[in-house]
């Protein structure tokens, strides 16, 4: 399909990069573009029309102009700003964490409208949450479903049988919770408690509205996160840089404040 | 890119390559420069060349400030007319000239050489965080003035050092964020205009 020459889209700015004097070259994540690449012309400059439009993280109605190689941004128009997010640094870092996903696990120019909506109830439920950890699981979850990797929860993937309330064993490479009897032949596969693979049930079977109701402890909540991670590093092959600050973050909150924590969701 | 095509003199190829290493420069605007040095007077040539070894050669990082600077401490903090109870942390070299433009700060300046970028795996440790730190031990500083840039990232690094410092006691500020002279309203965001209301002030 030829592409017009000028087109509208909205937009979640995910990623930005120095150009030349004062531009930059944004990477938007779209409804129905899926992502892409755009330059913004003058957005550092302190007068720009686009600049305060097209900060990271924010949600805007976008003109673009196609170029040569890559397209123009010519208009925006903030949507949402998401300003509690930006106001709070645990919680800005968790944002950053789900942008990063998005872009690490998309190709250009492949549309995903329900991942586009995900992304952006993702930033809407991080300025409400109680705690964004839970929030950041159940965006990871539904984030891979979305892109084909959803786990597999119920039935043990080797052999099929359904699984049994007892520790059982998580297994990327095979995409999902092995039984015992599997699980223990399997090099890479880690124990799994029967509480995790309950609450990732929860979480992947049920919309956010009742899934946030959940509260995890300490050590339920680490468990699933170390999970998770597993699990995406095995299908990025990479590791997820934002994750590092995370953990300073928290390393410093349970330093500074030892007896609980002043954002959502910040220690566990 | 392969400038080394037979009809030209290596000299004049390796030039060539080197011009297009710089940001901004393409093979064509390689050419032109490398032409228009050919037709210089040697002199000028010399000066240019000893201008480029120098800067290599001579700046430093200052060992307090961490401007980049030919002599240790720089000429900011070693003055005695600034103000040591003040620091001014900006990201980059770059922003001090902008700020001493002003004329009208005479404090001390920090520079953190870069931004908290967690996507970029730029972390607090990656920035001279630390060197800040210890200049807040003496007791001399009074008030820090966060300067970083006023986009997500500036804000999530200003917010971070904010954290850091309070705890000592020290008053910490942020510099203001709103219209810019000779802007115009309508194309304002709404975080800037919120910001901007904010901080409205008496006339």
């Amino acid at each position: 399909m030829t592409r017009p020459r000028v087109y509208k889209t909205e937009a979640i700015v995910l990623k930005g990069m120095d150009l030349g004097e004062a531009d930059k070259i944004l990477t938007l994540y779209t409804p129905y573009l899926g992502k892409l690449s755009a330059v913004a012309r003058g957005v550092r400059r302190p007068k720009s029309k686009l600049g305060g439009h097209l900060d990271l993280l924010t949600h805007s109605q976008l003109l673009l102009a196609q170029g040569k190689s890559l397209d123009v941004i010519t208009q925006a128009q903030t949507l949402d700003s998401f300003l509690p997010l930006r106001q709070n640094l645990w919680l800005t870092g968790c944002a950053l964490y789900a942008a990063e996903l998005i872009d690490r696990f998309t190709a250009e120019r492949v549309e995903n409208p329900a991942l586009y909506r995900l992304l952006l109830n993702a930033l809407n439920w991080l300025i409400q949450t109680l705690d964004a950890n839970l929030t950041l699981r159940y965006f990871e979850l539904h984030l891979l479903e979305l892109l084909g990797y959803r786990p597999q929860l119920q039935q043990c993937p080797l052999c099929q049988t359904q699984l049994k309330p007892t520790t059982n064993f998580f297994s990327p490479a095979h995409g999902g919770v092995l039984c015992p009897s599997c699980g223990t032949l399997e090099a890479e596969a880690r124990p799994i408690s029967l509480n995790t693979l309950k609450v990732m049930r929860y979480l992947q079977g049920n919309d956010y509205g009742i899934a946030s109701k959940l509260r995890l402890d300490g050590g339920l909540a680490k468990e699933l996160e170390t999970t998770m991670g597993g699990y995406i590093r095995f299908h990025l092959e990479h590791e997820v840089k934002s994750v590092a600050f995370l953990n300073d973050l928290r390393r410093q909150e349970a330093k500074a404040h030892p007896f609980g924590p002043l954002s959502p969701g910040l220690r566990q | 890119m392969n400038l080394n095509f037979p009809p030209l003199a290596e000299p004049v190829a390796r030039l060539m390559e080197e011009f297009h290493k710089l940001p901004g420069i393409g093979p064509k605007s390689a050419a032109r420069l490398t032409y228009f040095l050919l037709r210089m007077p040697e002199s000028q040539a010399k000066a240019l060349a000893e201008a480029i070894l120098a800067v290599k050669e001579k700046i430093i990082l200052c060992s307090i400030c961490q401007n980049l600077t030919d002599a240790d401490p720089c000429s900011l903090c070693h003055g005695e007319t600034r103000d040591p109870s003040i620091i001014c942390v900006v990201e980059e070299p770059l922003d001090i000239l902008a700020l001493e433009r002003t004329r009208g700060y005479k404090g001390h300046y920090h520079v953190l050489h870069g931004v908290i970028s967690p996507m970029d795996g730029i972390g607090p440790d990656d920035l001279k965080i630390k060197e800040l730190l210890a200049r807040l031990q003496g007791g001399t500083v009074q008030e820090v003035i966060l300067a970083t840039n006023p986009n997500l990232e500036g804000e999530a690094t200003a917010m971070y050092l904010q954290r850091l410092i309070a705890p000592l006691g020290i008053r910490v500020t942020r510099l203001a964020r709103g219209l810019p002279v000779g802007g115009d309203l309508e194309y304002t965001d709404e975080v800037t205009l919120t910001r901007a209301l904010e901080g409205r002030q008496e006339l």
